[in-house]
């Protein structure tokens, strides 16, 4: 039988999978992209097998909610990088330290 | 009469700014009129109330004019103690200030700063009348520090000569020395007696004599001792007394008249008219009274030998008012507070004309002032020697003439002092020194006065034939005032001397215990002016004056092969006198260089090294390091932003989880 634990674990290994998919990627900037929208399925995950396992649909209705915000923040971090690539010509985040002090 | 006073003070005050503010306006002869116009009707005032005074019986009065502050009971107030000190004392400032006015006409007639000469001696005017009039210490303070004020003005007058910046800012510091214990002595009198007004500290004197002060701690020191001597500094500084004399030398590279009214006749006396006026706290004092002596005497006789170095015809004199005022002086520890009031006005009669007769012969010579190359100047300028002569003859003491009284009679004061109830072995030793001092004193004076006027007015014509060829008469604004200063300067003595110095004229105004009263000791043998003058040649002063003429007319007239001679003789003592005692390297190398170098190093290494380096600059570079090494980690790479969100979000959360 597939209990809350099982679920609880792949969410938490997709989210950790996620982080270190942001820290130890210096190539491309999508991949970050691709791994913070991994770290929502993963809180996603988590949303949904609590709410199986307590018995209340709030979570669900949550799911929908994140769902929705991360796909329009996909839209606008795109276009983010496409105006980036344009200025920049690279999207490789090596490059990307303008902040630096 | 309070509308007199006004009058007497305000009228130079108002010429004064009339001529200063609106000189270009009013033109050079509206500023010698309006400034000669405002002095001499304080003049003709101050003979109307010395009159009064004198013939008419008029009592002293004591007038507050305007009230300025009143702060915990302490009164600060503008007034007038008119008494007959204090008209003598303005009789001879507005006299001798009135011929100084004349007289500028011709010597400055050229000058380009004239209007402003004259304001200068107006306000100069105004200010002596404040002091001299001033019924409390605050007026006093004020018109001291404002005839100070007047004398670095007209000292640096020629502000583009080096020489005479150097010497009113030297005078000015000088100065500062003596005044700061001047308002010590002040704020000592007002910590005793708690008011500013002369009658009411006077009449509280005798409580304060008894109190003691702890200047430093575990020494008490008699109040009023430790009072007179502070003021007695602020004295020592105005009226170059030594160790603060060295100013009035340097004083003379300011214009002629200046050196005749302000440093010579009026101003330098200041302190000893200030001691004077004070003479019932001095009185109680007898350590202040034996200092004032020392001091006086030490001047009088060491100052004296310095003028027969001197070749700047001004600075003669100039040497010579600094060993007169140290008579005045000595005459004032002696407690014969007449004498030196007396000497003080014959003073400044015969000096400001020696100083003028002075100014008249630079003019002659056009602005040279070595003696050197002057001499038998005698036939140019017949009224200019004949008055010079007057002069110096009063200077010496000659029988007859107003120095003589004056002076005969100061040292016989002197003499006479020793003779103070109760004075201690030590006393004596002082008042016998004083005494030697003042008496070989007389034979200096006459030496180097008679040095002076034989070198300039007598022996061959050392000048150049150009000069020679200008050679004639001063004009009649030059002229006139030293006739009429040399009229006083010969005949004063006759009829002054016997009610100042024997008939009670002072009064109240100045107050001697009897224990001190040499004078009126000495009045029991007073036999009237002539009968002084018949003795004159049984004293030592008479035959030390001979003979002090005698050696300069032998040295200089006779045998002018000799002084050259005598001079390679005693070097070392040629060269102590011309570096005058060394003062001026002890005060210029000395303390202006310490204390120059003190803030040369306060500078560099308290301000410039702790304050700006340390503390301001350094704090700056501080956290300036300290953001280096923060910035490193500031890498601009989202990948460690990210890292240490994560990492501190774990360690929140563990602290959420675990710790709480």
């Amino acid at each position: 039988m597939i209990g809350l634990n099982h679920y609880l674990t792949v969410s938490a290994m997709l989210f950790v999978l996620s982080i270190v998919g942001i820290i130890i990627n210096r190539k491309n900037l999508i991949l970050l992209l691709m791994c913070i929208e991994l770290m929502l399925l993963a809180v996603n995950t988590n949303f949904i097998a609590f709410s199986r396992f307590l018995g209340d649909e709030t979570g669900q209705v949550f799911v929908f909610f994140i769902l929705t915000v991360a796909a329009a923040e996909a839209a606008i971090g795109l276009a983010i990088l496409v105006v980036l690539f344009r200025n920049r010509r690279s999207i490789a985040v090596q490059e990307l330290n303008t902040l630096k002090g | 009469m309070y509308h007199y006073y006004l009058t007497i003070v305000l009228a130079p005050l108002a010429a004064a700014i009339i001529a200063g503010l609106a000189g270009k306006k009013i033109g050079r002869a509206g500023a010698h009129w309006v400034t000669i116009i405002g002095v001499g009707i304080s003049c003709a005032l101050s003979l109307l109330v010395l009159k009064n005074m004198f013939w008419g019986g008029a009592e002293a009065e004591n007038i507050s004019v305007y009230t300025w502050a009143v702060t915990d009971g302490l009164r600060m107030e503008v007034g007038f103690l008119v008494d007959r000190l204090t008209a003598l004392m303005m009789c001879v400032v507005t006299f001798v200030s009135l011929m100084v006015h004349i007289y500028t006409i011709g010597y400055m007639h050229e000058d380009p700063g004239y209007q402003r000469f004259f304001s200068y001696i107006s306000l100069f005017t105004f200010s002596m009348l404040m002091l001299v009039m001033s019924n409390n210490f605050l007026q006093l303070f004020f018109g001291w520090e404002a005839v100070g004020l007047v004398s670095y003005l007209l000292i640096g007058f020629w502000f583009k000569k080096e020489t005479a910046i150097f010497a009113n800012l030297k005078a000015f510091l000088v100065n500062r020395v003596g005044d700061f214990g001047f308002i010590l002595g002040i704020a000592g009198v007002v910590m005793f007696t708690g008011s500013l007004d002369y009658a009411t500290v006077f009449a509280s004197a005798d409580a304060v004599a008894g109190q003691t002060l702890e200047v430093l701690p575990g020494t008490p020191w008699n109040a009023m001792t430790v009072i007179c001597i502070l003021l007695f500094i602020g004295a020592m500084g105005k009226s170059a007394q030594a160790p603060l004399h060295v100013w009035l030398p340097d004083s003379m590279e300011g214009p002629t008249p200046i050196s005749a009214l302000i440093h010579a006749a009026t101003m330098v006396t200041a302190g000893i008219f200030m001691v004077a006026r004070m003479s019932p706290l001095f009185e109680l004092s007898t350590a202040a009274l034996g200092f004032v002596i020392i001091i006086g005497s030490v001047t009088a006789f060491f100052m004296g030998l310095l003028g027969i170095v001197q070749n700047d015809i001004k600075r003669v004199v100039a040497y010579s008012t600094l060993s007169q005022l140290g008579y005045m002086t000595v005459a004032l520890g002696a407690s014969a507070y007449s004498a030196a009031i007396f000497h003080l006005m014959t003073h400044a009669f015969f000096k400001a004309l020696l100083f003028l007769a002075a100014g008249s012969v630079i003019i002659a010579m056009h602005h040279e002032q070595d003696i050197r190359k002057m001499g038998g100047i005698r036939k140019y300028m017949p009224i200019t020697y004949w008055t010079s002569l007057v002069g110096s003859l009063a200077l010496i003491g000659f029988p007859g003439s107003s120095g003589f009284f004056s002076k005969d009679l100061l040292i016989e004061a002197v003499k006479e002092s020793h003779w103070h109830h109760g004075a201690t072995a030590g006393d004596q030793l002082t008042y016998w020194i004083a005494y030697l001092s003042v008496l070989l004193g007389v034979f200096v004076t006459a030496l180097y006065s008679f040095r002076m006027f034989f070198l300039v007015f007598h022996g061959k014509e050392r000048m150049d034939a150009e000069t020679k060829s200008h050679l004639h008469e001063t004009p009649a604004v030059v002229t006139v005032p030293l006739i009429l200063l040399a009229i006083p300067s010969a005949v004063i003595g006759w009829f002054t001397v016997g009610p100042v110095l024997f008939g009670d004229y002072f009064g109240d105004a100045i107050q001697v215990q009897s224990a001190h009263d040499v004078l009126a000791h000495m009045g029991e043998a007073w036999h009237g002016s002539l009968g002084l003058l018949m003795h004159a040649w049984q004293t030592p002063v008479f035959w030390l004056a001979a003979s002090g003429v005698w050696v300069a007319w032998f040295l200089y007239l006779k045998r002018p092969d000799i002084p050259a001679t005598i001079k390679g003789k005693v070097l070392p003592l040629y060269n102590l006198l011309d570096r005058k005692y060394y003062f001026d390297d002890l005060y210029i190398k000395g303390f202006a260089a310490g204390g120059r170098n003190l803030g040369k190093f306060l500078w560099q290494k308290g301000d410039e090294l702790i304050i700006d380096g340390i503390l301001v600059n350094g704090t700056a570079k501080a956290v300036g390091r300290l953001a280096g090494v923060m910035r490193q980690i500031q890498t601009g790479y989202l990948y460690t932003y990210a890292f240490a969100m994560i990492i501190g979000l774990t360690m929140l959360l563990g602290w959420l989880i675990w710790l709480r």
